[in-house]
């Protein structure tokens, strides 16, 4: 299949009503299936709201279908491949800020949040646990990669699911706009445009860049979700601050196109980064003894 | 550097996040109307048209409270905003509410009385809110909040306040986009608690200077002797840290003693907009 009908739901949850958020997810679906589209991603925690602090507990829910809001998001990945967030629980009542891949009624792959920003206005780390892998997986649109926010703020990890085997990657987000400057664009989104575009320049994939708006606890959240194609151009673009549905088609020959003119994957060296890691890592592990 | 050029905003992105905030954070509360006091200053007047913008000139409700010393420029810059914003608006002078006060203590400093009547104007403010159904919108900014530069639980007061994260001198920038009236955007900067006052005369520095300094030290984490280093005087330098420190306890909810296991101010940290 060459073409993938993509949509991504640029809501605005209400902050820890997981039944709220549900509504609004159907809602979008509904919408979404009219368009055609065969796979929609919703940002971050968009079952539950970001600033949750003491909530969390409270909003949580395992990764299976044992729980109501995601049988009911089962059923409805029978029209269309659904990737939403929402605090996941472990058995061992550890809380994760996750992603879910719907897929025709089966859970296809949930991402647990690596890195937890826990500075500034972020204090993820208080109240959450870190997700400990980076995978990428096979759908029926071919192999898939997520990550959530902070999570691609380290280059490392759209890297390893690069290695892993994605061609598009699916970044979702509950992104604070912050940065004034004389642009007519927040500071924050200008950062997070340039590296999401840099990643499909780089990795000559389609990125995908979920972001919320609205506003908690005095924090604007910003939207302006992007798709960038393999070649690093602007497919389609949301707008800011409002919310929207935004539906693109993605032409997935591309991939093959750009990749002739820019064979960076065929080129790429894991093992020399390996090696190179490995020596650094033992060189610190010397260093740190040392001091 | 240029530390002015890093103050200069997009006056649109920053009024569509100000306005989105004024809204959505009333909304959530089951508010449409919102309340404030207008002292015909530029910070309340850029609340003003930002409220106004947000919820309709027919949601606001402006309070002038002058008191008998009040200049009455302030009245007039008052009235000018309300005619361009379509608020509604009612006067109310507060001397006959800090008079009696006033002379049970004939030897209250300026700075006594100035306190008490910002604090009666609170009163006003929070009275009218019930009355009006609407949130108090706040009027303080960055600058002030950061230096302590206000009264607490008087003008410091409100419910939501778009204005605290600007800069006095993005204030005026922002005031200046929305159409604020120039007169009010270029005169001294004054609480005008007491014949004479004004910002910069009694702290002892402009706004401009001051500004560019807390942006550096707050906004871009300099220490106080690498501010110095760029240029600033120690001494300015040290006397706005050391305002900076002292007025700590003014940005926040007063300190419980903690005894239990879990306690409001500590680790009962819910998000204030818990369930909108």
């Amino acid at each position: 299949m060459l073409k993938l009908r993509v949509g991504l739901a640029q809501i605005s949850p209400i902050l820890g009503s997981v039944q709220e958020n549900l509504r609004l997810h159907l809602e979008r679906i509904e919408e979404a299936k009219e368009q055609q589209v065969q796979l929609l991603c919703f940002p971050e925690l968009s079952l539950t709201g970001y600033v949750l602090k003491d909530l969390v507990p409270y909003v949580a829910m395992t990764a299976t279908e044992s729980a109501p809001a995601i049988a009911e998001l089962l059923t409805a990945s029978e029209s269309m491949d659904l990737l939403f967030g929402f605090i996941e629980e472990d058995k061992r009542h550890r809380y994760y800020i996750s992603a879910a891949y719907l897929s025709q009624g089966r859970i296809v792959h949930v991402h647990r949040k690596v890195y937890l920003p826990t500075y500034g206005m972020f204090e993820e780390e208080r109240y959450l646990a870190t997700g400990d892998r980076f995978r990428a997986f096979d759908t029926r649109f071919g192999r898939l990669g997520v990550l959530v926010c902070e999570d691609f703020w380290h280059i490392s990890a759209p890297y390893a699911l690069w290695m892993d085997g994605a061609d598009v990657l699916l970044l979702i987000s509950a992104s604070p706009g912050r940065g004034l400057s004389p642009e007519a664009v927040l500071g924050s989104s200008r950062s997070v445009e340039l590296i999401n575009q840099m990643y499909a320049t780089f990795l000559t994939d389609f990125v995908l860049h979920c972001n919320r708006v609205g506003v908690e606890d005095g924090l604007n959240f910003w939207g302006g979700s992007t798709i960038f194609g393999p070649d690093g151009r602007l497919v389609a673009q949301a707008p800011y601050f409002e919310e929207s549905l935004l539906v693109a088609e993605l032409d997935l020959g591309a991939m093959r196109r750009v990749r002739m003119q820019l064979p960076l994957l065929r080129d790429e060296r894991p093992d020399l980064l390996y090696t190179e890691l490995r020596r650094m890592l033992r060189q610190s592990g010397v260093a740190s003894r040392e001091q | 550097m240029d530390i002015t050029q890093r103050l200069l905003l997009n006056a649109g992105v920053t009024r569509r996040v100000l306005v989105a905030f004024l809204r959505r954070e009333l909304e959530r509360f089951g508010f449409r109307k919102a309340v404030l006091n207008l002292s015909g200053g530029v910070d309340s007047s850029l609340s003003c048209f930002l409220t106004a913008e947000a919820l309709g000139g027919e949601n606001v409700l402006a309070l002038l409270l002058p008191y008998r010393t009040s200049v009455p420029e302030s009245a007039e810059h008052a009235r000018q905003v309300i005619g361009l914003t379509g608020v509604s608006s009612k006067t109310i002078d507060i001397t006959p509410m800090v008079e009696p006060y006033f002379e049970q203590f004939q030897q209250m400093s300026d700075v006594r009385r100035g306190n008490v009547m910002a604090r009666m104007r609170m009163i006003v403010l929070y009275d009218h809110s019930v009355q009006w159904e609407g949130l108090p919108i706040g009027t303080s900014n960055k600058t002030e909040l950061l230096l302590g530069y206000g009264t607490l639980f008087g003008d410091m007061a409100s419910a939501v306040n778009p204005l605290g994260d600007l800069y006095k001198t993005q204030v005026r920038q922002m005031a200046r986009a929305v159409g604020v009236p120039e007169a009010i955007i270029q005169k001294a900067p004054s609480a005008d608690l007491w014949v004479g006052q004004t910002d910069e005369g009694e702290l002892g520095f402009t706004y401009a200077e001051v500004d560019k300094l807390l942006y550096l030290l707050v906004d871009e984490r300099y220490k106080p002797e690498e501010a110095i280093a760029a240029g600033f005087d120690p001494k300015f330098v040290e006397t706005v840290v050391q305002r900076m420190r002292a007025s700590q306890f003014k940005r926040m909810p007063p300190i419980v003693a903690k005894v239990s296991r879990r306690d409001v101010g500590h680790d009962f940290l819910y998000p204030r907009d818990w369930g909108t």
